[in-house]
């Protein structure tokens, strides 16, 4: 069987890709000033946050509330490390490159002894194991001496060239698309998303489920850890307060926001709610600036209710805004028989059979049922 | 000497956080979900207890208007957030909770500013026996949250509604058919819950008077953790891990070196209950069926 090109499957490297040109052509003709450079710095760190922590919550279904902390293990790692490399190797590219290497790694050792518990706990359990994990990172920097992490102070790190950080940072998110795209769309994936649906089941069809979590997790890790170490370039000095349990929910948001299970919703949303936070930083000051967390935080509610409650299940499946564009664009009706991997549908996967709507079915009489023959036999 | 102090102190905040956890376990045995705002509730009472001790310096008055406030907004939460919700995965009603902690902290935040607010409900000293200095909070606290739990246990062994709890935790679906209203009993729940996180926010105040967005998020936490170990779903494991973290909390904050490490000594020991029993010291083991 020959695979079919489709475009949809790489919309997002296009548009990625596309925005890293213009943005590269923009730079270089100096439309760009320092704060939008920035701007795009950041956007570029959360897009490599949401959809890392999007591969561990949408499709392995485990909630991990430190993906912070492995942020800031990424952060004071690769800053140390670029500082101590400066000194010898100067401040170029390479410095930056071994930095990032070294500090997606010790995050990805991280997040592999933190999917360790992840094997015997599940669920809420997990969820607040990693947070305590992300508290006890947190600690353990906060400690450390002025010598070795910086302490309360915080470890000062290398400059890098505003004019290219953030088209490192792009480059960074190309590659991760790349990598956590072709492992969702394999064998690999489809085992992930099946562990996701029922452990029970995937364990019973022979997936290797341990391997399988220790996988996804030191790999989100490793993401996490990356964008810890562009955050420590792009600002100069990293403060472990900054990684705090808000800052997990944060990413949370951004995953929840652009619907689980979706890489694309994840870069959407991510690269929405840091332009309006930083957008809105500049305008709302003071006390006022937490009228954008209240924000998010209803839309946080409502999102979650609209998309989950039971109640509204017929109304979603009326209202929603897949079938709006595809009416818009008058489409025909999807074929239910074709597989999409990449947007599996995280609300309508029932993760038990329910008994009780089962049981309670009333059996309908209709006409096919009352007129047997019609629909006939030759 | 030093020692009985610090156990007495680490008894009354592990009272305390026990009091906290009992909220979290009962809200997560009879509606299987994590509060995640039930430490914000805290913070409500705190803010509460604020005005009110400001505007009429009648402490016993602010605290019965602290309770009602927190019962009231344990119940619009649980009914506008939490109750579309039922039957939904368990995620999603996490991450709604979550919602509804960040809503109330920056709702407070707007109301009241981030900046750090001073209450003195009341200043009841110290009393001296023989050699030992003991602060009277600590006692009050002590023995309040003894006897709360106390009634608490007897209200769930000997009353209709506390049997009903018992029954709606076991199976929900067996006790809707015997007619046990499960949606009144979730209400009662949060109810009581949120009652236990009002004499909280007391007791929190008493031992240190300052208040701000994020008060409630640290003990929450903290309780949560002893729920967790303790064996969430379980009322006397939530007193067990309550009491336990308290004392390795002050235990471990009286001795200089390891005294920054204390959050991370804490979350270590759940970390470790954990991964020996997944349920907690005194969590039922349930089996998965298929």
């Amino acid at each position: 069987m020959k695979k079919k090109f489709k475009i949809k499957h790489f919309i997002n490297y296009i548009v990625v890709g596309a925005a890293t040109i213009i943005f590269t052509i923009l730079n270089s003709v100096g439309v760009l000033g320092l704060s939008e450079q920035f701007l795009l710095e950041k956007i570029a760190i959360s897009i490599i946050l949401a959809v890392s922590l999007g591969l561990v919550v949408g499709f392995l279904g485990e909630l991990s509330l430190g993906h912070a902390g492995f942020m800031c293990i990424g952060a004071y790692i690769g800053g140390k490390v670029a500082s101590l490399l400066s000194e010898s190797m100067g401040n170029g590219f390479l410095t930056l490159i071994i930095a990032l290497a070294v500090g997606g790694l010790s995050a990805a050792v991280a997040g592999a002894i933190i999917g360790l518990p992840a094997l015997r706990l599940k669920g809420d359990y997990l969820a607040i194991v990693t947070l305590a994990f992300g508290e006890i990172v947190k600690t353990l920097f906060l400690n450390s001496s002025e010598e070795t992490f910086g302490g309360p102070i915080g470890l000062e790190t290398p400059r890098y060239d505003r004019n290219s950080l953030f088209i490192i940072g792009f480059v960074v998110v190309l590659i991760m698309l790349a990598v956590i795209q072709n492992l969702i769309r394999s064998k690999h994936g489809r085992a992930i998303t099946s562990i996701r649906d029922s452990e029970i089941a995937a364990r019973a069809t022979g997936i290797n489920v341990t391997k399988y979590k220790l996988l996804v997790f030191a790999l989100s890790a490793f993401f996490a850890g990356i964008a810890g170490v562009l955050f420590s370039y792009s600002n100069y000095r990293v403060q472990c307060t900054k990684f705090d349990y808000n800052y997990s929910i944060e990413i949370l948001v951004m995953v929840v926001l652009g619907g689980m299970g979706s890489v694309n919703g994840s870069i959407i949303a991510a690269s929405l709610i840091t332009f309006l936070q930083i957008q809105l930083a500049s305008i709302l000051t003071g006390d006022l600036a937490v009228l954008q967390n209240i924000f998010y935080a209803l839309v946080l509610i409502l999102i979650v209710i609209y998309n989950n409650a039971p109640a509204l299940k017929g109304f979603r499946e009326k209202h929603n805004l897949k079938s709006f564009i595809s009416k818009l664009f008058k489409k025909k009706k999807e074929d239910p028989s074709e597989v999409r991997d990449d947007e599996a549908k995280w609300d309508r996967v029932p993760t038990k059979i329910n008994m009780d709507e089962l049981l309670s079915m009333d059996i309908k009489v209709t006409e096919s049922t009352m007129k047997p023959d019609k629909g006939g036999k030759e | 000497m030093d020692f009985i102090i610090t156990f007495l102190n680490g008894l009354s905040l592990g009272g305390v956080y026990a009091l906290i956890a009992l909220g979290y376990t009962m809200v997560y045995g009879i509606a299987k979900m994590l509060n995640f705002a039930h430490g914000d509730i805290i913070m409500v009472g705190g803010y509460v207890l604020f005005v009110f001790v400001g505007l009429t310096g009648e402490p016993i008055l602010a605290i019965i208007l602290a309770a009602f406030l927190c019962m009231l907004i344990g119940i619009s939460m649980e009914k506008a957030a939490y109750k579309p919700l039922r039957g939904a995965s368990p995620l999603a009603v996490l991450i709604t909770a979550i919602g509804v902690s960040y809503f109330l902290q920056s709702l407070a935040q707007i109301i009241f500013g981030a900046a750090p607010k001073f209450v003195v409900i009341a200043d009841l000293g110290t009393i001296t026996l023989g050699s030992l200095v003991i602060p009277v909070y600590s006692i009050v606290t002590l023995v309040v949250s003894i006897l709360i739990m106390i009634g608490l246990s007897l209200f769930i062994k000997f009353t209709k509604t506390g049997r009903a709890m018992i029954a709606v935790s076991e199976d929900k679906a067996a006790a809707q058919i015997m007619g046990i209203n499960v949606n009144n009993i979730i209400t009662v729940t949060f109810l009581i819950g949120s009652f236990l996180a009002a004499i909280a926010s007391v007791f929190y105040l008493l031992k240190a008077p300052n208040i701000s967005p994020t008060f409630g998020s640290k003990p929450g936490i903290k309780a949560f953790t002893a729920a967790v170990i303790g064996g969430i779903g379980s009322i006397p494991g939530a007193m067990l891990g309550g009491f336990l973290l308290g004392i390795v909390e002050v235990f471990s904050n009286s001795v200089p070196q390891i005294a920054p490490y204390t959050d991370a000594i804490e979350f270590l020991i759940l970390i470790i209950i954990l991964l020996v029993r997944p349920t907690g010291i005194l969590g039922k083991k349930r089996r998965e069926k298929v």
